[in-house]
């Protein structure tokens, strides 16, 4: 799987984009996206998942079940 | 403040500021006075000459100079309770919130339209939405653009502080000499109960521990910058039942690490702003309890009394938004000619203006001392700038409040309230509202008032004044303190204590 960001909630506010280590978040349509092939939960990198930690908003980057989930090479 | 300097002193500190030349020579263990209106008794010349010129750090300079808030830092590194930024409306104001984020590239085209049009306008900051520290490229970038066009444009930036030990050096090599710092606590005890969380090292950082890591880091934060001779402010948030009794000791601690003002806000907590204090029902204080935590704090150290708590993309001067003018859509638009000769000879102009004014309240001041009284009383003034009662009472958006003793008249706050006027015609309901506001004041000053709204405020026992239409604030609240006491003497009236009043706390239109 991979996280994805509820754009409903998400306020463009950018404090995801730097922090995400496989670079996989970018901004489109005035709010920002995962790319799913690049995300890794952030596995291999941190304990946490960096998009969740530093979200102002509770619940606005939420793992997409629409993946499987990732698994470490 | 005015009753710690000897009378020679006085009069020798007054012609110091008239000539601009500095004010005074001892700074070690004094207070620094700017933030306030009066004279800058124990300031280095240095930093005197920093300040005199910035809005946010001077009283009386607020009245003539403009500052512009460019919103290019959207991302926040802490979580508090009286903040939500998933809440963004126009007819808002306060901090966090904005309408549009700037690149820096737009930024700097924004802050050169802006200061071609508006003369008065010499300091640009960037305060947010979220934290400047948090997005160091952004900030960091928009000061080298600013810096590169339009070099006397002062600079300065906002910060929670958790990111600040690491951007100090940055900060001094762009000439960046004006930091504010917010600390609501020095004890993460307190702290847990306003900040629910900071990210640090890659971690979302919960509780005492959260609190524990933001205070050393702002402590450490403000040592370095005052090592480095950058001039430091501290910004409160007085949260009733939370840290109010505690701020006394925040401003202790970062009076002795060198914070040269302190800034006491009232917090601004309503339910439809969606904040965790919003929500809960925590109360922000009245306008008595925040005036008696600002005096008490001013044994220590120079209060700023004047911050208007104003949104992360305002422009104008303070209290006078004119963002509205100045949308990313309108600037890309604007032929920018930077007038840098004009800039200067408007603001040599005001230079001549504010003499005038200290002089004229000077002369005032000077038979007042023969008086002595403990009476003190507070005025509310109806002002579009210029250091003169000059707005009519409906029209007026927010009031300043000045206090007046035999020491002589003192600035201490001003009570936003709604606009009472719209269009000619008074609104019936909205004056109970403005009554409330500056329930705590004798007496109102206005340029104009109408017969109506000058019965109500009889009644509630506030004496409307326009006979000191146009004229200098300072000077006439003094004239009319004299007549004051002079009455009490005749037994034409008694002194009685006035009580408290409201700080309003919902949306703010145009300000």
């Amino acid at each position: 799987m991979t996280y994805k960001i509820v754009s409903s909630q998400c306020t463009a506010c950018s404090a995801c984009e730097p922090e995400c280590p496989n670079v996989a978040i970018y901004e489109k349509d005035g709010t920002f996206v995962i790319n799913p092939k690049k995300c890794t939960e952030c596995i291999g990198y941190f304990d946490d998942p960096q998009c969740v930690a530093v979200c102002p908003v509770d619940n606005t980057c939420v793992i997409d079940t629409s993946y499987p989930r990732y698994q470490a090479a | 403040m005015l009753e710690e300097i000897q009378t020679e002193q006085l009069e020798e500190v007054m012609q110091q500021i008239a000539e601009h030349k500095g004010c005074g020579t001892s700074s070690e263990g004094g207070k620094a006075s700017c933030g306030s209106s009066s004279a800058p008794e124990d300031m280095a010349p240095e930093v005197w000459e920093k300040v005199k010129n910035h809005p946010c750090y001077s009283e009386e300079a607020h009245h003539h100079y403009a500052r512009m808030h460019v919103a290019v830092a959207p991302a926040c590194n802490i979580q508090c309770n009286y903040c939500n930024r998933k809440y963004d409306c126009a007819n808002e104001s306060r901090p966090g919130v904005v309408s549009e984020k700037l690149t820096p590239e737009q930024a700097s085209k924004k802050v050169l339209a802006v200061a071609s049009t508006i003369p008065q306008m010499t300091v640009l900051g960037i305060a947010g939405p979220g934290d400047p520290l948090a997005n160091p490229e952004k900030t960091f970038k928009t000061f080298e653009l600013i810096s590169k066009t339009a070099p006397d444009i002062k600079l300065c930036l906002s910060t929670n502080g958790l990111a600040l030990p690491d951007h100090v050096d940055t900060i001094a090599s762009f000439n960046v000499d004006h930091v504010t710092i917010t600390v609501n606590m020095v004890d993460p005890e307190i702290g847990q109960h306003i900040y629910p969380w900071i990210f640090w090292n890659h971690k979302r950082v919960t509780g005492i521990e959260a609190a524990r890591i933001l205070t050393e880091r702002q402590m450490q934060g403000l040592e370095m910058l005052t090592e480095r001779g950058i001039l430091c402010k501290v910004n409160s948030v007085m949260i009733p039942g939370i840290n109010d009794k505690h701020l006394v000791e925040v401003n202790r601690a970062v009076k002795s690490r060198g914070a040269f003002l302190h800034n006491i806000m009232p917090l601004i907590s309503a339910p439809e702003h969606g904040t965790v204090f919003g929500l809960n029902g925590q109360r922000g204080p009245t306008a008595q309890e925040l005036k008696a935590l600002q005096d008490e704090c001013e044994g220590e150290m120079n209060m700023m009394r004047h911050c208007r708590q104003c949104r992360a993309d305002a422009v104008g001067l303070l209290g006078e938004d004119r963002s509205a003018e100045f949308t990313t859509e309108k600037i890309m638009e604007m032929e920018v000619e930077y007038n840098a000769e004009g800039r200067k000879a408007y603001q040599e102009q005001v230079e001549k203006e504010r003499q005038a004014t200290v002089a004229a309240k000077q002369a005032e001041i000077a038979d007042l001392e023969a008086e002595y009284s403990d009476v003190k009383i507070l005025i509310a003034v109806a002002t579009k700038g210029h250091g003169r009662v000059n707005e009519h009472f409906g029209h007026a958006q927010e009031f300043q409040v000045y206090e007046l003793s035999t020491e002589g008249s003192k600035f201490v706050g001003h009570r936003r309230v709604d606009l009472y006027c719209q269009g000619g015609y008074g609104e019936e309901d909205a004056l109970p509202t403005v009554i409330r506001a500056i329930n705590d004041c004798v007496a109102v000053f206005v340029a104009k008032i109408g017969g109506c709204p000058k019965d109500e405020l009889k009644a509630a026992g506030i004496d409307p004044v326009d006979k000191y239409a146009h004229e200098f604030i300072e000077q006439s609240a003094v004239k009319y303190f004299k007549e004051y006491l002079a009455k009490i003497k005749s037994g034409e009236i008694v002194h009685v204590n006035r009580g408290d009043a409201d700080i309003r706390q919902g949306a703010y239109i145009a300000a």
